[in-house]
């Protein structure tokens, strides 16, 4: 992308200095998901019954947990399973969503079918379809991404399915079509760069409520094994110390809300300055 | 209109006939043999055999699909392994949770989401506006849980105004015992509120580019008015109808409150149940929150539809 692009990107962001606030929170993160090694101040797996639940004090920022181990890095290194996961969901939504969004609505009695079949696992609440993939499938990670996504992939399939149909009736489009352009050449030069944009406000709302999601089954025990640090994890172990131990329940909790909250920020600056024929897509999603 | 409802009522048929062969599937996708699955670890080679002919699991899918939907139709969803109880007692006993909990939220839901989205969308492009929108923005961006233990921490733990877990039945204890709602119905709502309030703000914006709208401004009549008569009115067509899904869609939301707050409902049913491994008990919530969430759909659109007309079916 030339210069001239990266200016146009962060038009919605000049008008907005809270959404650039969210660029900069998303990208504290991923400093911390890459340099977790270096940004630690301790090993987020090290045991010390000595200093167990200390509030936070000089030597340890946000404190210690049950086992001694030292919360502000279990946090930093946390970072690195919210990536996994938010770019994993991401991922699925789209590289299912895309082909069966397109197609359907290039080809309407194919996409008759399937549309139906989106319908129908719409009908499963997208929670209750997490933990009856993850029954099927096991806990771990890759179920996790794999149990979350199948819930955004229909969301998203339905966002496609629209754009494609109104990006086909363009004007470009058909007369691409009259001049013999075939179903490829459409896909490829019209379809999908006019999909851009519009995928990257649906990529940062799923990338926000796969967080959440993902929470949610950790905390339930359904997610990554316990010993892995997530936010997730370090919330559900923190239950049981509440009371004692109030910074175990703050400072995970706030990660989750800070990287939901910011990439919310950034998909609604996003979303007010695509093409409004496009906008109204997004109704009611997200 | 009669032939939309038919229209309609046809499709949700179509689409409940296709998630039962899903639902149904279930139980013979998990690893292992179905019959275990069903029985549980500890069943004796009699037992199996007495079920392997009863379920008809010697007999082709498709009749086994047939029978099991024919069951499933006449209330009987199979054993719970753990109760050794009918899953639809198991889940009967649940209800009550559930319902007050869902119930108790939607109020939550109407009286914070629906006058702030009404602020906001009035207050249009105002300081107001933006904090009150950025607010709901955050509340969405919230885990429930975290927001739950805070609630516990704060108003059972600290203060000791309200219990922090479970639920006695009111036909036991009175309404008195709805106070121990208060907390896990205030959680499920924070983010629900949020949306409905987006919602509110967004549809009274809708309607106020509406002729109509204009042609009332026009003739003079006072502002409020304009407001409350032609605006909100017809804007809320369309938040009362996403009343319906939500409170559909709370049925599966609450399972991680219902177990922060250890209550009684279908939620931690669900996830006590996943541990256990009592999988007919899995299946046949699934069926039950998928046959209601497709039920109260059903009936939104058509009420939608008798309310407004305009609408076409797409």
């Amino acid at each position: 992308m030339n210069l001239d692009g990266i200016a146009l990107w962060m038009t919605p962001f000049k008008a907005r200095p809270i959404a650039l606030a969210g660029i900069c929170v998303l990208l504290a993160v991923v400093l911390a998901a890459v340099f977790a090694p270096w940004l630690a101040p301790y090993d987020p797996y090290a045991i010390h019954p000595a200093i167990r639940l200390l509030p936070p004090h000089a030597g340890h920022w946000f404190g210690t947990d049950q086992f001694g181990r030292d919360t502000l890095s279990r946090a930093i290194y946390s970072a690195r399973m919210a990536l996994l996961i938010g770019s994993g969901v991401v991922f699925f939504a789209l590289i299912t969503g895309i082909p069966i969004g397109v197609f359907s609505a290039l080809f309407p009695r194919l996409g008759h079918v399937l549309m139906r079949a989106v319908d129908v696992l719409m009908a499963f609440p997208s929670l209750l379809l997490a933990l009856g993939l993850i029954v099927i499938l096991g806990p771990s990670v890759a179920n996790a991404i794999i149990a979350i996504g199948a819930g955004y992939m229909t969301t998203t399939t339905r966002i496609i399915y629209g754009l494609t149909l109104r990006l086909r009736a363009e004007t470009y489009v058909e007369a691409s079509r009259s001049m013999g352009a075939g179903t490829n050449w459409l896909v490829i030069r019209h379809i999908l760069p006019n999909l851009v944009s519009p995928l990257l406000v649906q990529a940062s709302f799923v990338f926000a409520f796969a967080q959440l999601g993902a929470a949610s089954l950790d905390f339930l025990g359904l997610g990554a094994p316990p010993e892995i640090p997530s936010w997730g994890n370090m919330l559900a172990e923190s239950r049981t110390f509440i009371t004692r131990a109030p910074w175990l329940l703050f400072f995970p909790g706030s990660m989750i809300v800070f990287t939901a909250f910011s990439l919310n920020l950034v998909g609604d600056a996003l979303r007010d300055r695509l093409d409004p024929r496009l906008r109204d897509v997004f109704r009611g999603e997200a | 209109m009669f032939s939309y409802a038919v229209k309609r009522a046809g499709a949700t048929a179509v689409t409940l006939l296709a998630a039962s062969v899903i639902i149904f599937a279930f139980i013979h996708v998990i690893p292992g043999d179905p019959i275990y699955v069903l029985l549980g670890d500890t069943a004796t080679p009699d037992q199996i055999e007495a079920l392997r002919h009863q379920l008809g699991l010697d007999q082709p899918i498709v009749v086994q699909y047939v029978e099991w939907a024919g069951r499933a139709l006449s209330g009987d969803l199979g054993r719970s392994i753990f109760f050794q109880a009918p899953v639809l007692s198991v889940i009967a006993d649940g209800a009550e949770t559930s319902t007050l909990l869902a119930t108790m939220t939607m109020i939550w839901v109407a009286l914070i989401g629906v006058p702030i989205g009404m602020v906001a969308a009035v207050r249009h492009g105002t300081w107001l506006d933006q904090g009150l929108s950025g607010a709901a923005m955050l509340m969405a961006s919230v885990p429930t849980f975290w927001v739950g233990l805070y609630l516990i921490l704060i108003f059972a733990a600290r203060l000791g105004w309200l219990p922090s877990s479970g639920y006695p039945s009111i036909f036991d204890g009175g309404l008195g015992n709805l106070r121990y709602l208060i907390l896990p119905s205030l959680t499920l709502a924070a983010p629900n509120a949020a949306l409905i309030l987006r919602l509110t703000r967004a549809s009274m914006l809708d309607v106020s580019h509406e002729d109509y709208v204009r042609t009332a401004r026009a003739k003079g009549i006072r502002p409020w008015q304009v407001v409350r008569r032609h605006i909100l009115r017809n804007a809320l067509l369309t938040v009362v109808s996403a009343f319906g899904f939500t409170f559909a869609a709370l049925l599966s939301e609450a399972v991680v409150t219902e177990t922060v707050f250890a209550l009684p409902g279908i939620g931690r049913l669900v996830v006590q149940s996943i541990l256990r491994r009592d999988y007919p008990v899995i299946q046949g919530v699934i069926l039950v929150i998928v046959v209601l969430y497709l039920l109260i759909n059903l009936f939104v659109d058509i009420g939608y539809r008798l309310l407004d007309p305009r609408v076409e079916l797409q």
